[in-house]
């Protein structure tokens, strides 16, 4: 059984920012205030910093508007490490493992669990390390497998339905002028030609009623 | 092994193809039909739920589960295959309704001449001009034998679109390069989203002749002729990878399940992995299958339909041992015989000065140009055979998988500047797509590998599958007419299709591939007659775009489709009455 860990983020630094959704209108960007404690499902606390961190590098909390950090990217890419994505559940996973051509797509045995504890392991302390030093380092590792999969996971962890516990707020959605699961734009489709039409973003659970049960918390 | 009370039919697939069988069947004869389906059960009700880009759309639920059983690739004999581990180029669908479920819904009718593809090209080009290890073939039925069931087809599915040729009359504003129709769509066409009305203007400008995408994906509320009403698509975004969920789309489930639903003859069964088609004296005696409690079971029938998609098809048939496996060295024997995908790029990414609000979409709310496809152009500029189609279409943009596109200008793909112009540009960024014609080559096959197997122990299907320089040639012309395009619709960066290179496995390319039990004219050549009957084991009927003997550009579901009401009627009309090779 593995030791409890936590990650307490700070859920306080967007309130009240004005962002620029694609519009060019802005518009208040809302996330609660206060801290979360969150419970960590894979990643020990430090590694969750680490992660965090170099998600935040990745996309950036900035004057062009909130990134990783308030969107709980780390949350959503501790989620699916500890699920069924994290140990392969969506791969061929027969041997033999062979070296193959670019073309014939990834053809190791490691899993995603697998990957980001060996590309963790040499940005251990990564989260207290000044930005431009950070920026260094992931640049170090731009081309390996791992950081591919961090800043794909990055995105994912950005614009997932919040249920999956990335995009906190809809903040992701807010940012993009995506407006999310809704039933219908009949009316809208052909109307909104050279102009934006940004309804207000809703989440899954909001336009089905009800709690949908996310693939991660599948065995 | 439990041996099961024999029935008349059994259906291998419940998808598009094995369902319509099942349909036509049910209705029309007093047959029992059984339909073998490996995935689950599924309804019209369990897909709002499903609007999740993360589940859906990226870990593909709607999908065959890769981890049980994918196939081998290789470019050539000489190399080893190795297993495609993760989806790319291409989504197979799994559950009732097949990949009938998450298409898209463009439904093409071929071009008269795509039917006499070989003849065709040595009339106009000479047959010194077709490249020397083609494998081209002509279908062993044309156009116009086809024509009703395209009619047929588009009437059961309610497909939107305008019609560009009525009777030989062209008619602007429709594809005018379509083959003869002998009525106009059911459901006028599909609502233009922004981009697709760019496209349509560029188009127009640059003496194109656009026409709104022929959609499954109902416009308005539709009854077809078996009586089943679906409502009009509302464009929520969320329809290829999904299924839909106010069932505008057509799919089996919502087309053809309800005429199959409580019919006292017909019997679904899910979860049952069929292993081997059993076949003895020349007679298909039934099929293997292990049931989804994990049983062995041997199911007998009098006829058997096999209607598991392309690939599938190919493969059962392999293991199952019926047919002479095709030897690319010698050219002989037939199953696995050309194989052919589609050739789908993304031509031209084009970067706008204004909001294209591409999440209200629909699989095939677009718009398209059929001046490059087959000979409706002048080829003296064009170093290749064939064609294609040049498109737009506003499917519904999700960020997950799309967010991060920017210009090349920007060169980082991580951090601040390129965080700032992927927002920038994520509603902005619009992208012309082409799909054209891709040739049956010699050494484009399927076989069985010899080293990978399913999680049954069976062994993989095994491609042999790369690009020729005439889909190379191809890919970038198209290229090049798409930048115009992009141009023409005011993009302010445009970046162009980078090239095909090898069949890459990664890149999604489409769920169009063809081939392996191909219809011919004789047993030599093919695998099935032009009723899909196959030739030495005639109560075995192998349904799907695993007959065309070679893919002509268009999406092949409708098509595909109108073959199996042909069989259907050759089967009720003539077979049982004197059961034997219909031909």
């Amino acid at each position: 059984m593995r030791r409890r860990h936590f990650l307490t983020l700070s859920a306080s630094t967007v309130g009240g920012l004005l962002v620029y959704s694609l519009d060019r209108t802005p518009s208040r960007v809302h996330a609660q205030e206060g801290t979360l404690r969150v419970p960590l499902k894979f990643f020990t606390e430090e590694q969750a910093l680490d992660v965090a961190a170099a998600a935040a590098r990745i996309f950036p909390s900035d004057e062009s508007g909130p990134g990783a950090t308030e969107a709980g990217v780390v949350i959503y890419i501790d989620r699916q490490l500890a699920g069924p994505y994290g140990k392969d559940r969506y791969r061929y996973t027969q041997p033999p493992f062979e070296k193959g051509l670019p073309e014939q797509g990834y053809q190791d045995a490691a899993n995603p669990r697998d990957i980001y504890r060996e590309g963790l392991k040499p940005l251990a302390g990564f989260h207290r390390r000044e930005a431009a030093e950070q920026d260094k380092i992931l640049t170090g590792i731009e081309s390996t497998v791992f950081f591919t999969l961090l800043r794909t996971h990055t995105i994912e962890g950005m614009f997932c339905d919040p249920m999956h516990g990335g995009n906190r707020d809809m903040i992701g959605w807010q940012l993009i002028g995506f407006p999310g699961p809704r039933m219908s734009y009949l009316e809208e489709v052909d109307q909104y030609h050279g102009r934006a039409f940004r309804p207000k973003p809703v989440s899954l659970a909001e336009v089905v009623g009800h709690r949908v049960r996310p693939s991660e918390e599948e065995e | 092994m439990k041996r099961l009370a024999p029935v008349d039919a059994v259906i291998v697939g419940g998808g598009w193809n094995g369902l319509l069988m099942a349909s036509e069947l049910t209705r029309r004869t007093g047959l029992s039909v059984v339909v073998l389906e490996r995935g689950e059960a599924r309804k019209t009700q369990d897909y709002a739920a499903g609007m999740d880009e993360l589940d859906y759309g990226i870990r593909l639920r709607m999908m065959q589960a890769i981890r049980d059983e994918t196939v081998t690739l290789r470019h050539q004999t000489r190399e080893r295959a190795l297993p495609i581990r993760q989806y790319g180029s291409f989504l197979p669908g799994s559950g009732v309704g097949g990949a009938g479920e998450h298409w898209s819904g463009i439904s093409y009718r071929y071009q008269p001449r795509d039917f006499r593809l070989l003849s065709h090209l040595c009339e106009k080009y000479g047959a010194r001009s077709l490249p020397p290890d083609h494998a081209l073939a002509d279908w062993p039925v044309t156009y116009d034998e086809l024509e009703p069931y395209y009619d047929r087809t588009e009437k059961m599915m309610g497909v939107s679109g305008k019609a560009g040729n009525l009777r030989g009359k062209r008619i602007e504003g429709g594809n005018i390069f379509e083959g003869p129709r002998s009525a106009e769509y059911p459901t006028p066409p599909m609502k233009s989203p922004y981009l697709a009305a760019l496209f349509g203007e560029a188009a127009r400008k640059l003496g194109y002749h656009p026409y709104p995408l022929p959609a499954a994906t109902t416009s308005v509320d539709y009854t077809n002729p078996d009586g089943v009403s679906r409502a009009g698509c509302s464009f929520c975004g969320y329809c290829e990878r999904f299924g839909c969920m106010i069932g505008a789309k057509s799919q089996p489930t919502n087309t053809l399940m309800p005429l199959l639903r409580g019919k006292k003859k017909f019997e679904l069964r899910a979860g049952a992995w069929v292993r081997r088609i059993i076949a003895k004296d020349g007679q298909a005696q039934g099929v293997n299958y292990v049931d989804s409690k994990g049983e062995e079971v041997f199911q007998p029938a009098t006829m058997v339909f096999l209607a598991s998609w392309t690939l599938n098809n190919t493969r059962l048939l392999l293991l199952s041992q019926i047919g002479e496996p095709y030897d690319p060295a010698s050219g002989k024997g037939v199953v696995g015989r050309g194989l052919t995908h589609q050739v789908s790029t993304a031509a031209a990414t084009a970067f706008f000065d204004k909001p294209l609000n591409r999440f209200m979409g629909a699989g095939s709310a677009g718009t398209a140009i059929g001046d490059f496809d087959g000979d409706a152009f002048d080829h003296a500029e064009a170093n290749f055979l064939g064609g294609g189609t040049l498109y737009t279409v506003c499917y519904g943009f999700r960020p997950m998988a799309n967010f991060g596109v920017v210009p090349a200008s920007v060169r980082s793909r991580w951090g601040r500047e390129w965080k700032k112009s992927a927002l920038e540009f994520y509603d902005r960024t619009g992208r012309i797509s082409f799909y054209g014609e891709h040739l049956a080559y010699r050494q484009n096959y399927m076989d069985l590998d010899p080293t990978y197997k399913d999680h049954l122990g069976d062994p993989l299907l095994r491609l042999t599958l790369d690009w020729q320089d005439n889909e190379r040639r191809m890919a970038s012309f198209m290229s090049g007419k798409a930048v115009e395009i992009a141009r023409a619709m005011g993009a302010q960066e445009i970046t162009r299709f980078p090239g095909l290179g090898r069949y890459d496995t990664t890149r999604y390319q489409s769920t169009h591939l063809q081939g392996g039990a191909i219809m011919g004219a004789n047993e030599t050549e093919s695998v099935v007659n032009w009723y899909l009957q196959h030739w030495r084991v005639p109560n075995l009927f192998v349904l799907g775009a695993s007959a065309f003997p070679q893919n002509p550009s268009g999406n092949p579901t409708l098509t595909a489709v109108a073959l199996t009401y042909r069989t259907a009627d050759a089967v009720i009309d003539r077979y049982l009455k004197h059961p034997g090779t219909l031909v």
